[in-house]
């Protein structure tokens, strides 16, 4: 049910920085190939952030000689390229577009899920610790004894004004 | 009708629209600083000269941007006009549809003030060639 897969949880830690498409990043040799790339912070990183509309470096570092060839068209006027080639362009310098990076999840259904989940468990923990685990209820608490007890109160009058003997009717033996 | 729209904050007041071309802008309200307030015409014509710089580089393109975007106000059309003939002196495109898709981010809830910015800024989109999100489709996700 908690759907937290290595991926989310990676998101989840790294999400500030996106690890742009690049080679130059710093890799643990001795710990083999089950760790991912370590983002090296000395150098300028991207970010798909909100208040940073133009991040440090441009998202796809490695560009094909077709990619180069558009990039020297874009020295030239801009009303030349084509729509796919604007966006091709736009798309070499950054990974989402600000509606792709401000659209919502739906996360927040997995963590209510996740929370209750663990509530109903502990629940019937709860429930098995009562029957298997509790001891027995100590005798003040048989029904017996409550009687006698709530009888004895009422016999000394306990909060006889306005509290518990003042709801007990006397003369008819009956609360009231 | 903009002035309604701008909301207060400690960073001081600073309306991007006037129905009235004449008035006096509002003043900054800092509560610490004694000196004379910058008014809104000095800090249009700041950031206008910042970015009219003939051999802006990038670096200063990408730092006046995140700066600007960074206070708490749309920037008048004049100024993103100056960032985006900026882009076009860096060869940079998509840089260019980066600030538009920024200052409409910007705007926030107020609806009305990026058609208005596009509207100001059509002449000059239209001769650098600039497509806005809206035309490239990336303005939905």
């Amino acid at each position: 049910m908690l759907r937290l897969t290595a991926g989310r949880v990676g998101s989840l830690v790294a999400r500030r920085a996106t690890v742009a498409l690049t080679t130059s990043s710093a890799r643990m040799a001795s710990h083999g190939h089950e760790v991912s790339e370590a983002v090296d912070m000395s150098k300028p990183m991207y970010w798909d952030r909100r208040e940073i509309p133009l991040p440090d470096k441009r998202y796809k570092d490695i560009l094909t000689p077709a990619d180069k060839s558009l990039k020297e068209k874009e020295k030239g006027p801009w009303g030349q390229l084509s729509n796919e080639e604007k966006l091709a362009l736009y798309r070499f310098s950054f990974c989402q577009t600000y509606p792709e990076m401000n659209q919502s999840s739906s996360e927040w259904k997995t963590v209510v899920a996740g929370v209750l989940y663990c509530i109903g468990l502990t629940g019937l923990v709860i429930i098995w610790q009562t029957a298997y685990v509790s001891p027995p209820a100590p005798r003040t608490f048989d029904a017996e004894w409550q009687a006698k007890q709530v009888k004895r109160m009422l016999d000394m009058r306990v909060s006889p004004i306005e509290g518990f003997a003042a709801q007990w009717d006397y003369e008819k033996g009956q609360w009231k | 009708m903009f002035r309604a729209a701008v909301r207060l904050s400690v960073s001081g007041v600073r309306s991007i629209t006037r129905t009235q071309p004449g008035c006096q802008a509002l003043l900054a309200s800092r509560g610490y600083s004694h000196g004379k307030q910058e008014t809104d015409e000095e800090f249009d014509a700041r950031w206008v000269t910042y970015f009219n710089k003939s051999d802006i580089d990038a670096w200063e393109l990408r730092k006046g941007m995140n700066t600007l975007i960074g206070y708490d106000l749309v920037p008048e059309p004049k100024i993103v006009e100056a960032a985006l003939k900026a882009c076009r002196r860096l060869n940079d495109l998509a840089s260019a549809i980066r600030i538009l898709e920024a200052v409409k981010d910007k705007a926030g809830p107020h609806k009305d003030i990026y058609p208005y910015l596009i509207q100001e800024l059509k002449p000059t989109l239209e001769e650098l060639g600039i497509s806005t999100p809206e035309e490239l489709g990336i303005d939905k996700v």
